[in-house]
């Protein structure tokens, strides 16, 4: 039963893409490894339209003191079992927002990150990469 | 042992585990010509399985304040239906004198309980965009239906105003497919274009737009039902173009069937890949005005036995 279940999870992770107040950078990558050129729907990765339907939230941008309840909520929304994928520099460590009077910290203060995926942005080949050692480890 | 037999028929073949693993099939097939279209390579034969065992066994979700019942009622709706429906479109391709008087409305009622059952679950849900979803799914409920049934009056006339539905296959075992005539054609795109707006396929999809709307009706549902909507869609996927071979193109008389199923299917793809959205407005204009004429026509042809 448990054998089928990472299967299962690990064959097909829909992902929800949440954009916590990234400079668009990162979600404009993420999409790019939706092309045809990376096609990650070879893995069964598929970007759905809601966070009930997923299977990993892919986040990015700085968590501030707007975004954070909001990403709180998501996370809660989603159902379990679920991965929190950090894209972007701004997600693992607030990047050179640091100092901002607005920015409450990275992620995994708030969030059990599984998967840190730095660069600015990252490349689509690294955010694949990412998830499959995050999905290797399961 | 007739008990037996009968919940066997319902339950393994070809009801529902039957129907659910080919439609899922069918998914794939659906999936991996999308990704050719894209040039893409696509996923692999079992990722359809794959999906369907993960949204087994998450987390179901029911929210706060939404009707339990309906929103556990709408995909178990579908799923029942669709079962029946399976059984029924077999056992009379099998046997076209296993058939009873009104079984044709039957069928009809029963390809109507999908999307009744998914606009019960998504407006019980309790969610805005859901409830923008489900009146979409009713307005386009009500565009494809009209022509449908218009066809479906014709095809009657053409079988010789019987609406039992193995007559009609008996009818064209004799006389050759209702598809080889004017107004057989006119109803093999009308029923073409329901069965997309059924399916929620592409040119007719607003119901359950991605990107502006995220998913509609589904936008709620999580883990087992979400897996039912799943099968449902997928077992409609197979059930559609059946009926569609059945009333118009001879039934499963011989394995060359298949060969027409596939074509069917493939078909319903390339229009689905090959087409932007239509607006809802735009959708219901183009089934009362465009294809509800068409129909009539076809209609007329019938009478006249054209
Ligand atoms: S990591 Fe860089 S590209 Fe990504 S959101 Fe932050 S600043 Fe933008």
């Amino acid at each position: 039963m448990a054998n089928a279940k990472l299967w299962g999870l690990k064959k097909s992770p829909w992902v929800f893409h949440v954009a916590a107040a990234s400079c668009n950078n990162c979600d404009i990558e993420i999409l790019d490894i939706l092309t045809p050129r990376w096609d990650v729907e070879r893995f069964g990765i598929v970007l759905v339209g809601s966070p009930r339907h997923a299977d990993a939230l892919l986040v990015t941008g700085v968590l501030n003191r707007k975004s954070l309840p909001r990403v709180l909520r998501v996370y809660e929304q989603t159902p379990k079992p679920c991965l929190v994928i950090c894209v972007g520099t701004c997600t693992c460590d607030t990047h050179m927002f640091a100092p901002s009077y607005n920015v409450v910290g990275p992620y995994d203060k708030y969030l059990p990150v599984d998967v840190y995926i730095p660069g600015c942005p990252p490349k689509p080949e690294a955010m694949i990469i990412g998830v499959v050692k995050a999905l290797a480890r399961l | 042992m007739s008990v037996v037999r009968v919940l066997f028929s319902y339950i393994v073949f070809p009801g529902l585990i039957f129907t659910a693993v080919v439609g899922l099939f069918l998914t794939w097939i659906d999936r991996k010509v999308t990704a050719r279209i894209h040039w893409r390579v696509g996923p692999p034969w079992y990722q359809p399985y794959a999906d369907f065992l993960k949204l087994l066994l998450k987390e179901t979700i029911i929210p706060e304040g939404s009707s339990k019942v309906l929103f556990l009622l709408g995909p178990i709706m579908g799923l029942v239906a669709m079962s029946i429906l399976a059984v029924m479109l077999f056992s009379m391709n099998i046997n076209p004198h296993n058939t009873f008087v009104g079984d044709l409305i039957v069928i009809i009622y029963l390809l109507a309980i999908p999307p009744l059952g998914l606009m019960l679950g998504g407006s019980a849900s309790k969610n805005p965009l859901a409830s923008v979803g489900v009146s979409r799914e009713m307005t386009q409920y009500f565009a494809y239906e009209l022509p449908f049934l218009i066809v479906i009056a014709g095809i009657i006339l053409k079988s010789g105003g019987s609406v039992k539905f193995g007559e009609i296959i008996l009818a064209q075992r004799a006389s050759g497919p209702f598809l080889y005539s004017i107004s057989g054609v006119i109803a093999a795109v009308v029923i073409l274009l329901s069965a997309q707006a059924k399916l929620g396929f592409v040119p007719f999809d607003s119901p359950e737009a991605e990107q502006e709307i995220m998913a509609g009706p589904y936008i709620e549902y999580s883990g087992v039902p979400l897996a039912m909507y799943k099968v449902v869609r997928a077992m409609m996927l197979f059930l559609l173009p059946l009926f569609l071979i059945s009333v118009l193109w001879g039934g499963f008389a011989n394995w060359w069937a298949i060969l027409k199923f596939l074509l069917i299917i493939v078909l319903m793809i390339l229009i689905k890949n090959t087409n932007p959205r239509l607006r809802i407005d735009q959708s219901l204009r183009f089934f009362w005005l465009g294809i509800g004429g068409l129909s009539i026509i076809g209609l007329v042809l019938a009478v006249y036995g054209l």
